[in-house]
Parts: structure tokens; sequence; C-alpha cells
């Protein structure tokens, strides 16, 4: 399910139970009676298929209701044509169906030339729709594929409709597979609860809100909330429905708060590569890098670039270009971090505050001047297929570019620490973090360390930025976005430390977005923001603050 | 270490004075030139008038950022937000003045309130109709805000970058709480619409001139009263923090107290500041709070000269008129030329056009005291 259709499910349970709240239930009982489908024609005449041609929805959604339960195989021609807006009607309430040439009446089954004029096709609303899916479902129930079996009881079980109970029963009885029997165990348990209590006896509806208790869901609650409610219902349903009711509840909320969490380990890693780009030239050099966030922008850019590259040369390769891309953008950020320490950085060494000036200076012309090249406005970077997609993991859904996301976060912060204690430039950047002047006297050529360390930070940052492509917009004013919580992120975990920042940029990334349903996102990052303001002012060096002589200057 | 410091017994920043009367004299003298007639020579247009005001105030917060930065050694990043603060509590007094006259013709409740159904003001708009009121606001506002935050921060020793660092946080979650319309204060659109001032017409020449020597004697005052703290026994104090903090504390003073006092009288500062901006122009939205515009302010103070006092004014008025001339003609160009002027003063002016002065002629009466560093020891090379 993605993002938008559960807000649209979401959307549709507080339509009605906001509906629901304000007409009662003597309402909701006329609406099921209507929507009960009778096998008798809607029309006197008896010509079961004079519904589709009145022009009223809800009459044609009936018809078509009605024929799906009598008259399946008339009703299947019937749904597809109206699905592809193939079914047409004349004046005199004629029914015909478009042919490869011309048209057959829906009646008699014969062909028959007729002139374009005169006829109108048979117009659908969202209520016809509905009627279209269910009838559907209800044929795929006997389908032979069990995928199709599964889909079908699970539409059904969303659009539960009391009239289908015997025909979903018959298809419970014959089902063989285990899975699909769950299904349709569910169906039938939600289109037994549809109907009126009067029709069903109190331990068969209590066995079904057993059922729908078990599978959860939104479908189930809304099922469940309406019963427990009921005027009609005896007092002993209406408990169970109403543990059922906050049993669901519970749940629910507990899988929203993982997905949640879930948002929030994927905003963390991307604020995890952007900090740890920070927390190397901090960490090592005592260097604010205020232009840090327009290297991320800039590797946003160059993935941009490296994408439309391919394009242009070797078409086949687009799904792959983000591959590409990452060391493309980690080599050109890496060389422009080398350029910038060089050319402005290294003069001002020892003056901690004036380095932030000037690099916020810089940051303010890299914006500039990616504003001039590229517009003001967001640029469109493609998802490639293998990172479009989800799937399920219990309640929670895992989307494929969040998840490897966090994957590559985790891969660049190993290889980083990799590079730190196995190999000689490493070294060489632990020894000059701890003491540079003991390291300098001991042969370390400091200047070539600093520029590989800013490099190597703003390599890193690239490296944030086609990470960044995939969850954010993409326009000029990207690093703005993300320096004040990889800041955050760095000085709450602690300086000079990964796994400090690790934790300060996952409990960064985790408490904006689960704290974001409950209050609001912009209530979230300021109830972070002051949270961290706090910490700090508690523990002034972090998390997992460096221990030592020369800490304190 | 010793020729660090600098030389602490004279420094009478007399150039203070001159500056406070200099202002006052621009101030009058635009104010009354705006009241010749129009085919006039010397008239000013009420539009210059307001740029004036503007600049002004601005003056004010760079003067603000000066006392914390230059002669306590606090980077802040944030100081816009009790410049804003300031502004938005005299644009509550403004809100009430209009009145009937506003859209919706609701006598107490501003037009916004209305717009989210609110039937009666929050009790922080209370009294908002009173100018003596709001006035204490303007002060204590930032005051408290600035008192609570300094308290916390310089009692538990956080200095340096991390300070820069949460006074940026700082202005941020208060720029993301001001853009809630829930908070009362008019949301994205801010606090505008303003119609009189005391019963007097806003956009009469004749309130914006007395509007604009109110702002120049403000900004004279707060010259005169930060020479009067910076000169005397407290601003050794300040210098000592600043260059040498440890070694302060060590003598048996609390440097947290200094600071506090300085970080306090600085925000209050920057909340008149705010309040005069908004008279002159006429708005108070939460983009005022952003961090740019608090970075902006330091690049002021930065390139008048800092740990001058006038040295910021300059600053703040010469780096603004630079941006009303650039972004009229070249509108791409003054980023470039903002951004350029914080690598080249950083690298090449440190002391600003202050110690470019100083620089030019050797034997000044005056002693600029150097900036430098406050005592470390890992990044010396």
């Amino acid at each position: 399910m993605n993002q938008s259709a559960k807000s649209l499910f979401l959307a549709m349970f507080l339509v009605f139970s906001l509906a629901y709240g304000a007409t009662g239930y003597a309402k909701i009982q006329k609406a099921i009676a209507e929507n009960a489908i009778t096998t008798s024609s809607p029309d006197s005449s008896g010509d079961p298929l004079s519904g589709l041609a009145s022009g009223q929805f809800n009459q044609i959604a009936e018809t078509v209701s009605a024929l799906a339960l009598s008259d399946p195989d008339r009703a299947k021609s019937i749904v597809s044509a109206l699905q592809t807006n193939a079914l047409y009607q004349d004046s005199r309430h004629g029914l015909y169906l478009e042919k490869e040439n011309g048209y057959a009446d829906i009646r008699s089954g014969q062909k028959i030339s007729l002139t374009d004029d005169g006829l109108k096709p048979v117009r659908i609303n969202n209520k016809v729709r509905l009627a279209l899916v269910t009838s559907t479902a209800l044929f795929g129930l006997s389908s032979p594929n069990a995928a199709t079996r599964l889909q079908s009881a699970d539409t059904l079980y969303s659009h539960a409709i009391p009239a289908f109970t015997p025909k979903i029963s018959a298809a419970l009885a014959q089902e063989k597979d285990q899975k699909v029997k769950l299904a349709f165990e569910k169906a039938q348990a939600a289109a037994f609860l549809s109907e009126t209590p009067l029709a069903t006896g109190d331990n068969a509806r209590l066995k079904a809100i057993a059922i729908l208790k078990k599978s959860g869901g939104l479908d189930a609650h809304n099922i469940l909330c309406r019963i427990a409610a009921s005027s009609l219902e005896s007092q002993s349903v209406k408990q169970s429905a109403k543990k059922a009711v906050s049993s669901i509840e519970f749940r629910l909320g507990f899988w929203d708060l993982l997905q949640n969490a879930f948002y929030g380990l994927s905003y963390g890693s991307v604020l995890l590569l952007a900090a740890t780009g920070l927390a190397i030239t901090f960490g090592i050099m005592g260097v604010i890098n205020m232009a840090h966030g327009e290297l991320i922008m800039i590797g946003a850019y160059v993935t941009y670039l490296v994408q439309q590259s391919i394009h242009t040369v070797f078409p086949a390769l687009d799904p792959f270009a983000l591959v590409v891309a990452v060391p493309v953008a980690f080599l050109a950020c890496g060389a422009l971090g080398v350029l910038i320490e060089r050319g402005l950085i290294r003069f001002l060494y020892g003056r901690p505050l004036e380095t932030l000036l000037a690099t916020w200076g810089l940051s303010l012309i890299l914006q500039q001047a990616i504003r001039s090249l590229f517009g003001a406005t967001n640029i469109e970077i493609t998802t490639p297929y293998w990172l479009a997609g989800s799937f399920m993991l219990g309640g929670i859904e895992i989307t494929l570019n969040r998840l490897v996301i966090f994957l590559f976060a985790f891969a660049v912060l190993g290889a980083l620490m990799m590079t730190l204690r196995r190999t000689s430039i490493g070294l060489e950047m632990r020894a000059v973090t701890q003491n540079r002047r003991m390291s300098a006297l001991m042969g370390v050529r400091t200047p070539r360390v600093d520029a590989l360390a800013f490099g190597l930070g703003s390599g890193i940052a690239g490296l944030a930025g086609v990470a960044a492509t995939q969850i954010d917009n993409i326009s000029p004013n990207l690093g703005q976005n993300y320096i004040i919580d990889s800041f955050m992120a760095v000085v709450f975990g602690g300086v000079g430390n990964l796994w400090g920042t690790f934790a300060g940029a996952m409990t960064l990334g985790m408490g904006d977005k689960v704290l974001e349903p409950s209050i609001g996102a912009v209530s979230a990052k300021i109830a972070i923001l002051v949270l961290v303001i706090v910490y700090i002012q508690r523990h002034p060096r972090g998390m997992f603050p460096l221990r030592g002589r020369g800490v304190e200057s | 270490m010793s020729s660090r410091l600098s030389t602490p017994a004279k420094r009478p920043f007399s150039s203070a004075v001159v500056m406070a009367v200099a202002v006052f004299l621009l101030s009058v003298t635009l104010a009354g030139a705006s009241l010749l007639p129009e085919n006039s020579l010397f008239h000013v247009s009420p539009f210059v008038m307001t740029l004036a005001g503007k600049y002004l105030a601005y003056a004010m917060l760079a003067l603000s950022v000066d006392l914390v930065w230059g002669f306590a050694g606090i980077l802040t990043l944030g100081h816009a937000a009790f410049f804003a603060l300031g502004g938005y509590a005299m644009g509550m007094y403004l809100m009430r003045e209009i009145g009937t006259r506003s859209a919706y013709g609701n006598p107490n409740l501003p037009d916004f309130m209305i717009f989210l159904s609110w039937d009666h003001l929050p009790f922080y708009w209370w009294g908002s109709q009173h100018l003596v009121w709001v006035a204490l606001l303007v002060l204590a506002v930032p005051a408290i805000l600035a008192g609570i935050f300094g308290w916390l921060a310089f009692r538990s020793r956080v200095s340096g970058v991390y300070l820069s660092i949460i006074t940026q946080a700082l202005t941020y979650a208060l720029m993301l709480a001001f853009f809630q319309n829930g908070l009362g204060f008019g949301g994205n659109n801010g606090l505008t619409d303003f119609k009189d001032i005391l019963g007097a017409d806003l956009h009469a020449s004749s309130t914006r001139a007395v509007l604009l020597i109110v702002t120049g004697i403000f900004l004279a005052a707060a010259l005169l009263i930060s020479r009067w703290i910076v000169s005397g026994r407290f601003g050794n104090l300040l210098l000592a923090v600043r260059d040498a903090e440890s070694r302060t504390r060590f003598l048996g003073y609390r440097p947290e107290q200094i600071k506090l006092v300085i970080w306090v009288f600085s925000a209050m500062i920057a909340g008149i500041g705010g309040a005069l901006y908004v008279t002159q122009v006429g708005i108070i939205n939460p983009s005022e709070f952003s961090p740019s515009n608090s970075i902006e302010s330091v690049i002021w103070v930065s390139v008048g000269g800092r740990g001058t006092l006038v040295g910021s004014v300059i600053g703040a008025i010469l780096v603004n008129f630079g941006k009303t001339v650039f972004t009229t003609w070249l509108p791409d160009f003054w980023l470039y030329s903002l951004g350029a002027m914080f690598i080249l003063t950083t690298l090449f002016l440190p002391n600003g056009i202050m110690g470019l002065g100083h620089h030019l002629r050797k034997k000044s009466e005056e002693v600029t005291p150097e900036i430098i560093e406050p005592e470390e020891s890992e990044h010396d090379r």
C-alpha cells in the first residue's frame, strides 16, 4: 500500500466515522439496506439490464452487482465493457457493446450495424467503479490462480458487501490453499458483520469478530467500531467488538510508531552521512565548515548531471546512473573540498570563529552559483526501477530506496572506519587529531593530512547528496535544510567520535520522525532543537566526549 | 602570550562619542530635510528616510553583536532572534492601534486571529494596546530569553563554536515556531498593515521624521552606554574573559557572570533596534529570525571592525547601503558580493575598516584593541 492509498483509506475511515457520528445508526442501516442487492431487477419491467441504461449511477452500480450474483457470464462482459468505456446506450434504452467492427446488441447478442450518432457511452462514477471492482473480485474468487483468489478476497474484505456472503462461503468451502483460506475467512467475516444482527446469531458474530480482531488493519477497525457502537447488537457482541477495537488500535499505533521509526532511520542515515563529513573536519581540524551543506547540495547536482549525461550518451545504462554517481560525486566534492582547504581554510587555522564566517560566505557564493547555473527551482531526479517499490515487514512498509540509503550510510561509515583504523593516512589523521604538534615533530606532514581530511569529509558530503536525491527535493537551498540538523548531530554526539556522530544523527532523525505524527512536523523539529540545546548545556561536549589532555582548549 | 593582550589601561573609545553625535546629527538633518518642500534641492524623500531609519536600526543590532563578539568573544549566530522579538513586541502594539480599521473591523482582535476564529486575545497580548507596556516587553522579552539561555550556556561553559551553533539553533527554532499560525503572531505573514503609532499616521512624513530622530537618539544613547560599560573596569574584565577565560577564572572572577551581564544587555539593545525597525519598515515576519540574518549582522561587525563599537555602526550602514544598491541594480550579484565580503574581510581585514584606518595612521591616539584569538595551543602552526 503506498502512502497516498494509505492516506486515502485513512480519509475514508475518517469521513465514514464522521458521517456515522452525525447521522446515527438508522441511516447506516438504511444505507446497508440500500446496498443490499436483491436478485430481482431494480426496474419493474423485469428486464435485469434496464438499470444500465437508466443514466442513474446508483442504478447502474446496483444492476452490476445484481448481475454479478445472478448471471456471472453476462456480468463479466458488461463489467469489462464498462471499465473500457465500451458500453453504449441509445435513446430507447437499447444497450450495445462496441466490437471490433460495429456494435452488438447486449440483450440478443446479435451484431447490428449502427451509425455512431444517437449512441452515447454509459458513464461511470466512483460508486459504479466500486461495484465493478467488487464484482470483478467476486468472479476472481473462483479463479484457478491462487494469487487472483487471494487478491479478490482482500478486495471483498476491504469492501464488505453482505449480499456476497453466500458466494464467499461457498468459495471458502472449496478452498484448499491455507493462505487463501485465511483471506476468505476474513472476507466472509467482514461481509457477515455487515449484515443486520437479526439475520445471524450472536455466536456466529462473535466468531466473525474474533477473525477480524486477529486480522487487524483499518478496515477491520472500521467495521468493529460500527458494531461496538450499534444499538441493535447484543451486549456480549458489543463488548467483544469493543475489546477487539482497542486491541486493533494498540497494534495499529505500534506499527505506526515502527513505521515512523523506519522513516526516521532513513532520514537519520542521510543526516549521518552529512554529519560524518562535518565531524571529520571539525574533529581533526577544529574547523566548522558552514559550506558543508552546499557540498551536499553539489553532490545532489552532480548526481543530476551524471544522470543527464548517461541518459544522453548511454540510455541503456539509465538505471545505473545512481551507482555511477556515487564515485563521481565523492571525487567531485572531495576535489572541491581540497580546493577549499588549500585556497581558504588553511589561512584561517587557529581562528575557528573566523573560519565559520568565511565558509558561510563561501556557502552563499556556491548557492548563488548553482542558482545561476541550474535555476532556483527543484530539479527532477528519476528513481531507478531497482529502488522503486516496497515490501511489508510485519505491519510496516519498507520502501526500497529508504532501505538502500540506510545500508549505504552504514557501508560508508564502515569504509570510513576502516580508512581511519587500517590505512596509514587514517593513522596520520588520528595522530593529528590527538596532538598536532607532536605529529608534526614525528614527521607527519600535517598540511597534507589537513587537505586530505577535508577532502574526505567533503567527499562524504557529496555521498550524502547522492542519498538525499532519493528522499528530498533537490534545489539550491537543499544544503540549508541539512546543515543545522547535521551540526546538531555532531555536537549532540560529541566531536571527533564517529560512534557519537552515529548516535547523534540517528537520535535526531528518529526523534524528528517519531514525534512528527503526534505533534506536527514543525513542532517536532522545535522540540528536538530545544532538547538538543538543553542537552548540550548539560553535556557541553556531547554524548561521547573526547577525554584526555589537550581536549580542554 | 603577554603580547597578545591589548593594552587595557587606556581605551577611551572617544570615537564612540563622535559617532553618537554624528548619528544624532545625521538623523536630525535627514528628518529636517524631509520636511522641506518637494522641489527643494535638499528635499529627502520618505523612502530615503525609511531606508536611513532601517540602517540605524540595523546598526543597533550590529552594536549589540559587537558587544558580545568583540568584547566578550562570544560569536553569536542568533542575535537576530532578540532583534525580531523586540520587533514582534512593537508589532503587537501597532496591530492593536489598527483597531476597527482592519478588514474585519474587530476593535480588539487582529485580522489573523479572526481568521483563525479565535474569540479572545491570548494572554501574552494583554496590555499590548499600551505603548508603555509594550516598551517594557521590548526590553524584557529579549532580556529574559537571553538571561535563561545565557545562564544555562555560560554556567555549563559551553563556548566557542559550540555556543555559536546552539545560538543558531535557538533562532532557527524560534523561526519555525513563529511560522506557526497557532502561536498567535500571524504565522507566515507576520504582523503588518500598520496604521498609527500613538495616534499619529505612520505613513505621514512628519511621523517618519520623528521616528528617524528617535532611532538616532536611541542609537546614540546605546553607543554612549556601551562605551561607558566597556571602557571601565568591567570592560577590562570583558577583555580578560575574551582573551584568557581560564586565567580570569583562576584569578577569582566569575567569567560566566561577566558574560551573562553583557549578553543580556546586548540582547536588550538588539530588542530596541528591532522595535524601532518595525515602526519604520512596517512589517515583521518570521523570516527575521532566519539564521542567515544573524550571520549577516556578524559580517557587518566584521566589516566595520570587531571590538570597536563605532566599527559596527559603520559596517552595518555600509553593508546595508551596498545591499540596497546591489539588490536594486544587480540582484543576482548581491549574494556573490556578500559571500566575497565574508571571505575577504576574514582573510585580509581581520580588524575591519577601523583596523584599516588604524593601520594607515599608525600613530593614532586611540588604541584599537587587536583581536586575537584566546589562548589555544592545538592549532598553532
